[in-house]
This record gives C-alpha cells, sequence and structure tokens, in this order.
C-alpha cells in the first residue's frame, strides 16, 4: 500500500499528489513513469513522474481527472493509500547519461502543453541542479490550465506563458510562442515537447522546418508498463517501437502522430468511447484514464 | 474386464454452455471416481510415469494413497515434490509427460494422473489441508524474481530448505502466467491459483508485488545492498511477437498477451472492473499454441465469432489435443493452412479484414515440422473487425540489460545450466521461460527446482 503525503489541486481538474514509494522514489529519473492502480479493481493508470524526494521516499504524480479512475484517484485524500504504485518505468531521459559540458553548450527548450508541464518540470529541475539552464515554454488553452510556473520559474532560465485565449501571457499555442521567440532573436538547437500529441505534432513539423532536434514523450494506451502487452506499440522511423520500454521519450521527427492519434482513440476520444461502446456493450466503462477528450 | 480398460471419465460443463461463461471446463473427479480411477494403477515397480514428470513426483505413491481414501496422504506425498498441484493437475501436458509412460496405455487408456493430483490438490484446499512449514531456518536470504511457476517453485523449495527467502513480481498480483495468461475456465484465479500461492506464503516465503527488477532495483543492489546471498531469476518470458505484416498498428489488433492480460489479470469479462476490453465481432487469432487456443476461447466467450488461423496442419497444432477438442467443441472455427499477408484498416484506422493466403506443406524444416509453402493466386479476404497475434513470446531484456555480465543468447534467454540453474554470474541463477523461451508451466516448475538445489549448493559450500 502508498500512502499520499501531499495533496494540492493544481486546477479545477488537475490534481497533485505525492505518494510515499520508497523505491520508486530512490530509483527514478526524469522522464520516467509509474502506473497507479486505486484499488482491487482500478484500472493500471499510468502517469509520467513530476519529481521525487528520495530521502523522503516520495514520489510527485500529476493528473487530469478525465475519466472514472482518474475522478476516483482524485477522491484519495491524504493519509489514504493506493493499492499499487509500480516504478519506475521506461527509460530516463537521455539528457541524463550526457556529460554536463556536453548539456551546457547545448541551446534548450523545454515545450510544456497542460498538464504535459509536470514530466516537463523534473527535467527542468534536474538540470538546473547541474547548472545547465533552460527556456520554457507554458502553454494552454488558458489561464486556469497553466499550472507549476511558480515552481518552473525557480528552475528555469526563462518562463514563457501563452494561451489560446490570452487569458494569460501571450496569445496563440505553443508554436505561435516559438516563432516569436525566435523572430526575437532567440537560438535553440534542442527543444523537448511535452504535452497532447496534437501539440507535439504541430511542434515537430515547425521545428523539423527549423532544423531543431526535437525529443517529445509519448503517452500511449498500455496494460502493463514493462513490454508485455504491446498496447503501447508505435511506428518511429519505420520500426514498431513500445513506448513502455523503448521510451516513452522519442526523436520526435521519427514518429508516426497520426497513426498514434488513431491508436489513442481506441478509447481516448468521444467518438472512440462511443464506438467501444457500441462494439463493446457493457464491458466498457469509459474512466480508463486516457480518455482525456 | 474392458472397463478397466478405460479411464473414469471425467465430468465437464456442457460445451453450449460453457461458451458463455467464464467458469471452469472441467468439473474434475469426485471421491467415488478418483478412487476408482486409482484402483487402474498397476504399481509398478519400475514406474515410468515418474521418469516422465518433469519435478519427479512419486506418483504410484500418491496414488496408493488415493486407493486407500487417504486423500491428506496423497496431498503430503506430492507436496515433498510439488508446490502447485492443483496448477499441474490443469495444466500439465500430462498426455506428453508421465501419462505418455503409464504402462497401463500400451493396452488401453493410460491412468489418468492429472486429473488424480487435480482431485488430491482440490481435496485438500477444500479441507484446509497445508503443507508444513520449515522449522529450522539458515538466516539467508535469497530473492526469486517472478512469481510465476518456475519462482513460486523455486522459493517454496528454498524455504522448505528454511532459507528466508523474498519473490519480487512486477505486476500488482503473484502468479506470473497463472494469473494474467492463462484463462479463468482453464485456471479458476480465485481457488485454484490464489490457495497455492498462499500456501507458498505459509513455507514463510514474502512476495513483494510492484517490483520491476532492472527498474525499481537491480540484481547487483539485491545482492550488494538489500543483503541477499543469491538471486534466482525467474521472470518468464513475456514480450509479444508481432508479423510486421502491413497494417499491424490498427484499432482492434492485439497480441495475445494484451487481450489475455485485460481479461484474465484485469478481470474485463467482470463488470464490476474498470478495465476495458475490445471484444470484436469477428476476432481472428493467428497461431496455433496453447495461448491462442486460450486467446480464441476468451473471445468466443466474450461473444465474438472466433477464428483459428494456423499456417501449418492440424497434426502440427502445437497446442494441447485437449485444447484443441475443447475449442472445437466451443465453436471455434479453424482456418488451417493459412497465413495473414496483411490487415486491412478503414480510414478511421480500425480493423475490417484480413487478408489471407493458403498454404501447403513442404519439405520438413530444421524444426522437424514440414514447411509451409504459400500456394500462388490462393489469396482471400476474412471479414473480422480484431485480430489477436499468438506467435508466441520472448525474454524480456530488463534484467540482462541492467545486469552486468548477465549472458544471454541471440534469442534474449539467459544462458544457464540445466542441471543448477547456474548463470554467467556468482550467486545469480535462472530458470523457466526466461531461460528456455516460451515452454510449459511445468518445464518451469522442473527448472525452479533444480535451481532451488544449485541454490542450496552454493550457498551451503560458501
Amino acid at each position: 500500500m502508498y500512502e499520499i503525503v501531499k495533496k494540492r489541486k493544481l486546477s479545477e481538474h488537475i490534481i497533485l499528489m505525492d505518494v510515499y514509494a520508497p523505491r520508486t522514489a530512490k530509483h527514478c529519473y526524469p522522464g520516467q513513469f509509474v502506473i497507479v492502480k486505486t484499488d482491487e479493481k482500478g484500472e493500471r493508470i499510468p502517469l509520467t513522474i513530476c519529481d521525487y524526494d528520495r530521502a523522503a521516499g516520495t514520489v510527485t504524480i500529476v493528473f487530469q481527472t478525465v475519466g472514472a479512475s482518474t475522478k476516483m484517484m482524485a477522491e484519495y485524500e491524504v493519509g489514504e493509500t493506493f493499492r499499487d504504485f509500480a516504478g519506475p518505468l521506461g527509460c530516463k531521459t537521455e539528457l541524463i547519461d550526457e556529460s554536463i559540458e556536453e548539456l551546457k553548450k547545448k541551446r534548450m527548450l523545454f515545450i510544456a502543453g497542460g498538464v504535459g508541464t509536470a514530466p516537463v518540470y523534473p527535467q527542468v529541475k534536474w538540470l538546473q541542479e547541474q547548472g545547465v539552464s533552460v527556456d520554457v515554454i507554458i502553454g494552454a488553452r488558458n489561464k486556469e490550465l497553466i499550472i507549476l510556473e511558480e515552481e518552473m520559474r525557480r528552475v528555469a532560465a526563462n518562463v514563457y506563458i501563452t494561451t489560446d485565449d490570452g487569458s494569460y501571457g501571450r496569445t496563440g499555442n505553443v508554436n505561435d510562442c516559438l516563432k516569436a521567440l525566435i523572430s526575437e532573436g532567440k537560438v535553440y538547437d534542442h527543444i523537448v515537447a511535452i504535452g497532447p500529441l496534437i501539440m507535439m505534432k504541430f511542434v515537430c513539423l515547425l521545428t523539423k522546418e527549423l532544423g531543431i532536434k526535437t525529443i517529445v514523450s509519448m503517452n500511449p494506451i498500455m496494460v502493463d508498463g514493462t513490454g508485455m502487452c504491446g498496447a503501447c506499440r508505435l511506428t518511429v522511423g519505420g520500426e514498431i517501437k513500445f513506448a513502455c520500454v523503448d521510451g516513452p521519450e522519442f526523436d520526435g521527427h521519427l514518429v508516426n502522430f497520426d497513426e498514434a492519434m488513431k491508436r489513442q482513440q481506441l478509447y481516448r476520444t468521444e467518438e472512440g468511447r462511443a464506438v467501444l461502446r457500441a462494439k463493446e456493450g457493457s464491458t466498457h466503462h469509459g474512466g480508463c484514464g486516457h480518455c482525456e477528450g | 474386464m474392458a472397463e478397466i480398460l478405460h479411464r473414469v471419465p471425467v465430468r465437464e460443463q456442457d460445451p453450449k454452455v460453457r461458451a458463455h461463461n467464464f467458469e471452469e471446463v472441467c468439473l474434475g473427479y469426485h471421491m467415488e471416481e478418483a478412487v476408482l480411477e486409482a484402483g487402474r494403477c498397476l504399481k509398478c515397480k519400475n514406474p515410468q510415469c515418474v521418469t516422465g514428470c518433469p519435478v519427479n513426483i512419486d506418483i504410484p505413491g500418491f496414488i496408493r494413497e488415493i486407493q486407500e481414501e487417504n486423500i491428506e496422504g496423497a496431498y503430503q506425498v506430492i507436496s515433498r515434490f510439488s508446490a502447485l498441484p492443483a496448477v499441474c493437475g490443469r495444466v500439465c501436458p500430462q498426455e506428453s509427460q508421465c501419462e505418455a509412460k503409464c504402462i497401463r496405455g500400451l493396452k488401453g487408456d493410460p491412468v489418468s494422473i492429472g486429473k488424480l493430483e487435480r482431485f488430491v490438490a482440490d481435496y485438500a484446499r477444500d479441507h484446509a489441508i497445508r503443507p508444513a512449514a520449515p522449522t529450522e531456518k539458515k538466516g539467508k536470504k535469497v530473492a526469486v524474481v517472478g512469481s510465476g511457476p518456475a519462482g513460486l517453485t523455486c522459493a517454496g523449495d528454498l524455504a522448505k530448505l528454511g532459507y528466508d527467502v523474498t519473490i519480487f513480481e512486477a505486476l500488482h498480483e503473484a502468479g506470473g502466467v497463472l494469473v494474467y495468461g492463462i484463462p479463468e475456465f482453464r485456471l479458476p484465479k480465485n481457488t485454484v491459483v490464489k490457495s497455492e500461492i498462499e500456501n507458498v506464503k505459509a513455507l514463510g516465503v514474502t512476495i513483494e508485488t510492484n517490483v520491476i527488477i532492472g527498474k525499481s532495483t537491480t540484481i547487483d543492489q539485491l545482492l550488494k545492498e538489500e543483503g541477499f546471498s543469491a538471486v534466482f531469476i525467474g521472470s518468464g518470458a513475456g514480450l509479444p511477437k508481432f508479423m510486421g505484416i502491413p497494417g499491424e498498428n490498427a484499432n482492434g489488433v492485439f497480441s495475445a498477451n494484451e487481450f489475455l492480460t485485460r481479461n484474465n489479470l484485469m478481470k474485463a469479462f467482470d463488470e464490476t472492473y474498470d478495465t476495458p476490453i475490445f471484444k470484436g465481432k469477428k476476432v481472428a487469432v493467428v497461431g496455433g499454441g496453447n495461448v491462442a487456443m486460450d486467446a480464441a476461447r476468451t473471445a468466443l466467450r466474450l461473444g465474438a465469432e472466433t477464428y483459428i488461423v494456423y499456417r501449418r496442419s492440424e497434426e502440427e497444432l502445437p497446442a494441447r489435443v485437449e485444447e484443441v477438442h475443447h475449442a472445437k467443441e466451443e465453436g471455434i472455427i479453424f482456418k488451417l493452412l493459412t497465413n495473414p499477408t496483411e490487415i486491412l484498416v478503414d480510414e478511421n484506422g480500425w480493423v475490417k479484414g484480413m487478408t489471407c493466403i493458403e498454404m501447403e506443406l513442404g519439405e520438413p524444416d530444421a524444426s522437424g515440422r514440414r514447411r509451409p509453402v504459400e500456394k500462388p493466386g490462393s489469396e482471400f479476404t476474412l471479414e473480422v473487425d480484431t485480430v489477436i497475434m499468438s506467435l508466441g513470446t520472448s525474454p524480456n531484456p530488463l534484467i540482462t540489460s541492467t545486469t552486468e555480465g548477465l549472458e544471454s543468447n541471440r534469442h534474449k534467454c539467459i544462458v544457464a545450466e540445466e542441471s543448477t540453474g547456474q548463470t554467467s554470474r556468482e550467486g545469480v541463477f535462472a530458470g523457466g521461460d526466461a531461460v528456455t523461451g516460451a515452454a510449459t508451466v511445468i518445464l518451469a516448475m522442473g527448472a525452479g527446482r533444480a535451481a532451488a538445489k544449485g541454490i542450496d549448493e552454493y550457498l551451503s559450500a560458501k
């Protein structure tokens, strides 16, 4: 059993929790993920690690309440326990294995979309701890959905906020912001983009044009998270890869996003859910944590 | 006299009924039937059945106890050799092991050893008879990676010898393939599997779930930081294979592992669980092994018209005869000598059919089986909305890639000595599918047992 030691609402539907999971806390790195299962009958919900405290034995997760399972997760309070918390899973971000000199030479930009800000944070924090400062764009539909801004400002060189509706920061999507930064004279040679698939797809189309290497973090449907089920398979550079063991981070210019988006629809979109309901009848309960809409 | 030549038939659920439920197919013997069947054993002086058993259970020994209606005694005999008799009585391929060597089989049916083993184990469970816990402790810790048949057997044997054993399991339930792979209707989880795992725990074994060795900690850390004197790796062969044909990433194409895991481990068939599963109306399962039969029979029970698509003929089907027989009884349609060449996908990315080609058998290949060759121009479309790939599995490289000096072969299988489980690393032993590639429950148990002996010898000499 894994106790919740801290809980904080980051926005109406986005929750942050620190969970006591000493094995995971001791061995995890930025870029990796965990699988959380609330109780015996709940789903295995994959969540990218947002932060960790090795000494305290805690791992921070951030999730958006979208389906029945994540809504149920959100009802857990400090002092209560999740039945299962497995991890760390997946590969740590490649930046961790590079030498500090190499990292310092890079001009890095992180692009965070919505709840994707959570997995960006530990990478920026880790880099700052190594003395490497990077820029961050945080984008969301509106001000309410901008999360972890203060935390990010503490660890990044510059944080640029942009909202689709202009309710906070710049107006426009992350690509508009990236283009603006470049026209303002900023130079980047390494981008990490984490957010909704559609955002990562369009960032990659733009950065390919701009010739800037771009890493993305994929969060497809998965069951076990250890390479067993193959549900998370993606086509990357024409080859089949499993996001859980080969990723979750990949070279964004090689990822077949259109296929990934179609696969995501299996449980994710309203149409996908409707198709499933029609095809599956009562065994589909929605609520798998992937139905982000 | 003719009676004695035939085994006592075992009661089964009617195929028409069971095609719609997940209850166990085989109902097993009751006492009277078991005693009658046990009476057929010739009590050979030199029992061949024992040599056919990978863990060398004293088969005439436990059958003699059944004849005397001492079922508890029969259970204690089996327990000396096997930690999982209720499982083995159900899923072992007895027809090619113990029963294949039974002298009765020369003229008539061999003794129904598997069904008798199952009877004894079920009786013990129903009467709360448990194996005796060890009294002496060795004061040494052994880590076991994986809680499938190999790991449970190795852990049980080591605990009986007095070692402090901790099993590390990556998933949220113990049991490995017994819980995620083999379906409820062949191996009930809550009754059979859980109680056998409880028996292993009763020997003093600790099971820690949600620990992924290679990620949550490593073999080296277990040995150097966590105080374990030896490690047994029984992590199985969990990585699914795909064919590499066009359309394989479409929605509605699943590995048998995913389909079965959702249904068995995550209990998608039970509406009180939150697990979604894609049932399909017409399902093609590609492959001919036991896992393919399990996937097909599961899809059928979820309500689909189900095909087995296999590139060789019935004779070469790797599945147990009993499983094929049950699948046919339940209405699975066999498309033999047929191989998929492409999965057809609609504009939204969903499966709408599968192009197949007919095959014929040519010369024997390296495996000794006649090689299937395509019949030119014989392509046809199978109209299905779901395809389940059941092409075998290979070991997960998570452990080999994070353990320096642990040798593996080109199939990613860990290299280990058969008689002791010793790997290329001192203090590290391995067995089961992680070493052999996908095989059977009982072979994994045999390897777990051999490794327990190997570990005991290693630690005793240290």
